[in-house]
């Protein structure tokens, strides 16, 4: 790759832009990336790519299989009718939370440092969704009728039961799908602009002209465009706390004992911002430092996502306890049976798992230098997104499997085609992955550019008040001590 | 576009944000108004002095919303209380039920809004509109990029080739110079 490497300079950890950077070096290291020539595409690509696609095709041959045979190719069962598909499902919806949450609750509260990984963590949510998706349509049995959930003009003189949890997931999952995909295409609208501008090869001058749509960075544009970008976020903040408070009234709203927990909207929300930074963690980590992003995504970033994990993990924590106490307290035989069979029943596992995982796992973020130690965090990260599907399959399993009634128990176990199905969902979550750090600006260029004049004003302040006192550089984002 | 003699207006570069807010000041207080920068960033005191006041945005999003949330909820009353009544959990088939019926009411609200948002700014910027004047402009395809343009249209009423010329240039950009229509 023919990038303008800036000077690299050692990441202290208390900044969020390396000094030396200018708005030619950032709209030339991250907008060449995309323009890189096909024939010039990193091996590392390839060989990533080449992985995730293999693991689509099991994704493909999984679904293949499940329409041939129908849902009995899983281990689902009565009492156990939603098991891994229902867990992956909460699972990968939750992990697409994180984007929202950097895109738009850290917009409203003007954290500057977003700019770096909201474009990413936004892909991350839309790829998810996608693989979420899935799941409770190739649940329905007949997935080919899955449009029978949209209330539309119909001979059978039928309506969905809009009284359903489960059909508002279908309003809450496609609206925040939709959302997160306008609000992902507005953003990039300027950055297309600069890909156009940059651009040497006549098509793909002209493939990125039409998507930028005339983009001329006009004034009057950016006034409209900032608006409609902090009213985005406005009206996304709220949609991510209801999508998962949706999903998590598929369960509170049923009589199963462990599921009519009214912690369970709030918990559910910390829970899936838990797992989405983690996963955050788990996929900027190396491409920062395979495209040499170290610049825009700085230690800081990663010391205060880990902040963030184990803030949103306390959360989820406080939820368990929550759950263990209101088993106790509620004097229902079935609620307390629900914690003796969690703590000693036949997938006690999981559930000590999951307390290992989310719980005493995420100690160690207290520690400075373990939010800034690069496998300190890949490893914490990945054993956090293994607690929080055990979670899921606590919740599910555990409780269904002990439903009311001795005689109808049974026992869940997951068949081959459970995870391949699950494996395969990795391989559309990566190939699409791939495809958007190749062809899209994985980091917003624009808003970088933003962040750095922001920076240097207030270094040119601080610097006015406290007269020469400074002995370092002229100021490129020097210190920001926070984003306001 | 008036053909005000031929060209669309004339353009000066800057070559920092500081240098195009000074600009966009002095050209106000000079008295222009059909006036346009371009930065590869929004800088608000900018957009402040070039294009003051209401941006439209949000009133097209508030309208949105609510025909959104109508929408969802009309479409549910019917469907559940007129066309297709049955009984869930005991609950009665009225209005007072109207609680079951906020989670759909609201999530059409934010889509239908969301929409507003994005068209809405699309629309009121005029995009798309994949040929512009200004493109014309020399090192114009800078501006996505690290330039910082301040653009005074042939259609303001103080326009003047030679006088326009003369204040951009008073200015200290680093070029000014003529777009063609």
């Amino acid at each position: 790759m023919a990038q303008a490497q800036p000077i690299r300079t050692t990441d202290t950890g208390d900044t969020y832009l390396l000094p030396g950077e200018t708005y030619t070096s950032i709209s030339s290291t991250i907008g060449d990336v995309p323009l890189t020539a096909p024939f010039k595409t990193p091996r590392g690509w390839f060989l990533g790519f080449g992985i995730a696609f293999v693991l689509l095709m099991i994704f493909l041959v999984s679904v293949t299989w499940l329409l041939i045979r129908g849902v009995g190719v899983w281990g689902i069962n009565i009492p156990v009718g939603w098991g891994m598909d229902i867990i992956n499902f909460v699972w990968w919806i939750g992990i697409g939370h994180a984007g929202t949450l950097i895109s738009a609750i850290l917009l409203l509260l003007n954290q500057g440092w977003r700019n770096s990984i909201n474009r990413f963590a936004e892909a991350m949510t839309l790829f998810a969704v996608a693989c979420a998706g899935q799941y409770p349509i190739l649940h329905l049995g007949r997935p080919w009728l899955f449009y029978w959930l949209i209330p539309y003009p119909n001979t059978h003189g039928m309506w969905p039961n809009f009284r359903s949890p489960l059909d508002w997931d279908v309003f809450a999952v496609s609206t925040y799908a939709t959302v997160s995909i306008l609000f992902w295409l507005v953003g990039l609208l300027p950055d297309f602009a600069t890909l156009r501008d940059r651009a040497t090869n006549p098509l793909v001058k002209r493939i990125y002209g039409l998507a930028a749509c005339g983009w001329r960075g006009s004034a009057r544009h950016w006034h409209r465009y900032e608006m409609a970008s902090l009213l985005l976020a406005g009206l996304s903040t709220p949609l991510v706390l209801s999508v998962h408070s949706i999903i998590s009234l598929d369960f509170a709203i049923a009589q199963v004992p462990g599921w009519q927990v009214t912690v369970f909207p709030p918990y559910f929300v910390a829970g899936a911002v838990f797992a989405g930074f983690a996963m955050v963690l788990l996929l900027m980590i190396p491409v920062r430092t395979f495209y040499g992003f170290q610049s825009y995504v700085t230690i800081r970033h990663l010391d205060v996502m880990a902040k963030v994990m184990l803030a949103t993990g306390m959360i989820v924590v406080y939820g368990y306890f929550m759950e263990v106490f209101g088993s106790l307290y509620s004097s229902s035989k079935y609620e307390q049976y629900l914690l003796y069979n969690r703590l000693s029943g036949p997938s006690a596992w999981a559930y000590y798992g999951l307390l290992f995982c989310n719980a005493v796992a995420i100690q160690p973020l207290w520690f400075r230098r373990v939010r800034q130690n690069i496998p300190a965090l890949m490893i914490i990260s990945m054993i956090i997104s293994v607690g929080m599907w055990l979670e899921r399959y606590v919740i599910i399993v555990i409780s269904l499997q002990r439903e009311f009634l001795p005689s109808s128990w049974d026992i869940y176990v997951p068949t081959v085609w459970d995870w391949s199905l699950y494996l395969g969902t990795f391989g559309l979550f990566f190939t699409l992955l791939f495809l958007f750090v190749r062809v899209l600006p994985m980091i917003n260029i624009f808003e970088i550019r933003m962040y750095l004049h922001q920076e240097t004003e207030r270094a040119h302040r601080n610097a006015a008040a406290h007269g020469h006192d400074h002995d370092h550089d002229h100021g490129h984002a020097h210190g920001p001590a926070s984003a306001d | 576009m008036q053909a005000s003699n031929g060209i669309y207006g004339v353009m000066a570069e800057f070559d920092s944000p500081n240098a195009l807010i000074e600009a966009s000041k002095k050209a106000r207080e000079a008295g222009y108004r059909k006036m346009d920068a371009y930065s590869p960033f929004p800088i608000e005191e900018v957009s402040h002095e070039v294009m003051p006041g209401d941006t439209g945005v949000p009133r097209i999003v508030l309208i949105c919303g609510l025909i959104g949330a109508s929408t969802g909820f009309i479409t549910q009353y019917i469907g559940e209380f007129i066309d297709y009544t049955y009984i869930i959990g005991g609950r009665p088939n009225n209005i007072t039920n109207w609680a079951s019926m906020i989670p759909i009411t609201f999530e059409l609200g934010i889509l239908f809004a969301a929409f507003g948002a994005v068209f809405g700014m699309l629309a009121l910027n005029g995009l798309p509109m994949p040929y512009h004047p200004v493109f014309n402009a020399p090192r114009f395809e800078r501006a996505s990029q690290d330039a910082f343009f301040l653009c005074i249209e042939s259609a303001d009423p103080l326009f003047d080739r030679g006088r326009t010329s003369q204040f951009l240039r008073g200015l200290n950009p680093l070029q000014v110079s003529e777009v063609a229509n």
